[in-house]
């Protein structure tokens, strides 16, 4: 028993890698499926090939060789048998190489074979957020949020893939293979979600000091649900009715915040920080770092460099009093 | 002699690690900064004529504060008039010419309090700290920083040589003055 510890330790802690929220393990969608089917398919022939490979050696070693009397005598017979066993080793191999490089093209052009997609979205990658803008041909319906991504399920959903400053790459395993964000490029990516949940995303390309911290989460609704939240996100913020909140937004105006960030509905429309205009209604604050919710928002706002050291939001130097009204305001952006 | 080189290596490779030394956390204290610079060497009276507090040395050799100064002298659209430093319809930062002054103090406090004929205030718009990382990277235009803290590549297209291949001397000598600069002299 005590010899098998570890390993039934380890056991459950990969098995517990193969579902959940961030898995290429656990498809939800036509994309992811092809991958993970793909990823199936060689792990099951290159099991086999190394199966076969390391018998074929066992045998060869434990196979007991009759002494020979004359060291250089050739026994054509012997000689025949090895030629033909290594000729079928090699169009064996020949076979396994060329099937699954026809399976990996056929994954591929299924991949990338997407037709006209009815919803198109930029996703831009910043050190360390994610800027998302969902097109429509009519630019009142545009609208720009950030580190969240909203999809209807059972649609194909068209990517297009930005960057700001450096190489990032957008993986949502769940959802879809990598695909990098390259600066002054754009890459197309097609992801679909054929059941309701969320997913956590997450920068595949070293970017820096807070790579680790570049997360995005999606969030596949219903065909009436994501109309809603389109809706919604489209409005610009509802000015605040009670006093702590007014005070708050008082602060925000006045305070380095307007500098970066963007308000729509008040004269805050900074471009170069994520977009605050619905900042309540997202999940996560600081790009998948912290649970939103008032008290994240407003240590956020108090240390984020004490969060996540590095990223471009400055340290703010605020009077006690102000931290409270401000976090306020921003939770009831809803 | 032969224990002396790897010495002498070692410490060649820990000097460089000074250089982008990065400070993400300025001291939280609310209101600090803003006393510690003096403009003027006159002061009133009899005794010692002031000196000036902080030069900024701690901004202007840190390759950090220079490159983030450099990303927000982009962000906050100093480019909008200053262009890349040659200068647009606000004067020029490259050249040895300087209305208010060309001392790390002089810039920072242009930067926060803002000049006449145009430049705005930041002062409550922009962090104390990202003023001076500002203030650094203007110096580093006109090549006033050590050349292996300037910043190097842009991520994007560069307009001009980077910082850090300027010429030793001020890239532009007696540039020309901007109307702003030619009031009553």
């Amino acid at each position: 028993m005590r010899c098998c510890r570890p390993a039934l330790l380890t056991a459950p802690l990969l098995l517990t890698a193969c579902s959940g929220w961030q898995s290429s393990l656990d498809p939800q969608g036509p994309q992811a499926d092809f991958l993970a089917g793909l990823f199936w398919v060689f792990t099951a022939a290159l099991t086999a090939v190394w199966l076969l490979t390391m018998a074929a050696l066992i045998v060869a070693l434990l196979r007991r060789q009759s002494a020979r009397t004359e060291p250089l005598e050739l026994d054509p017979r012997a000689e025949r048998g090895m030629a033909r066993a290594v000729g079928a080793a090699a169009a064996l191999t020949l076979l396994v190489i060329v099937a699954l490089t026809v399976v990996s093209y056929g994954a591929q052009r299924a991949l990338f074979s997407g037709g006209e997609a009815p919803l198109t979205l930029q996703v831009k990658g910043h050190q360390w957020w994610w800027e998302v803008t969902y097109e429509d041909p009519l630019p009142s319906r545009q609208f720009t949020t950030a580190n969240e991504i909203h999809v209807p399920v059972g649609q194909p959903v068209n990517i297009k893939l930005k960057s700001a400053d450096v190489i990032h790459s957008f993986w949502v395993p769940n959802l879809a293979g990598k695909m990098d964000a390259i600066p002054g490029r754009e890459n197309r990516l097609v992801l679909q979600a054929s059941k309701e949940g969320v997913f956590r995303g997450q920068c595949a390309e070293f970017c820096g000091w807070q790579h680790a911290h570049m997360g995005i989460t999606v969030v596949a609704h219903s065909l009436e649900d994501f109309a809603r939240w389109r809706e919604s996100q489209i409005s610009a913020a509802e000015p605040p009715d009670d006093p702590v909140r007014k005070r708050g937004m008082q602060i925000f105006l006045s305070k380095p915040c307007v500098m970066c960030h963007q308000i729509r509905g008040t004269p805050a429309a900074g471009k170069v920080a994520p977009d605050l205009t619905h900042i309540g209604s997202r999940l996560h604050i600081a790009a998948g770092t912290l649970p939103n919710g008032r008290g994240n928002l407003a240590a956020w706002i108090v240390d984020a460099q004490g969060i996540k050291p590095g990223a471009h939001m400055p340290l703010i130097k605020l009077e006690a009093e102000e931290v409270e009204p401000l976090a306020r305001y921003l939770e009831g952006l809803k | 002699m032969k224990r002396l080189l790897p010495i002498a290596a070692a410490l060649v490779f820990l000097s460089a690690c000074e250089r982008e030394d990065r400070e993400f956390r300025p001291s939280p204290v609310a209101g600090g900064g803003d006393a510690a610079i003096s403009l003027s060497s006159i002061a009133p009276g009899p005794g010692p004529a002031e000196t000036r507090g902080d030069t900024g040395k701690a901004y202007e050799e840190n390759a950090y504060h220079l490159s983030e100064g450099k990303r927000l002298f982009a962000w906050f659209n100093c480019k909008g008039c200053h262009a890349n430093g040659g200068g647009g319809s606000g004067p020029a930062l490259m050249d040895d010419r300087w209305i208010y002054g060309g001392e790390f103090q002089n810039i920072v406090q242009s930067i926060r309090e803002g000049r006449p004929n145009g430049m705005p205030s930041f002062r409550g718009k922009i962090p104390d700290e990202l003023i001076m990382q500002i203030a650094a990277y203007v110096r580093s235009m006109g090549r006033h920083v050590p050349m292996d803290a300037a910043p190097g590549r842009n991520d994007d297209l560069m307009p001009r040589p980077s910082e850090h291949r300027l010429p030793s001397s001020p890239a532009v000598t007696r540039g020309t003055v901007p109307p702003s600069g030619q009031a009553p002299q």
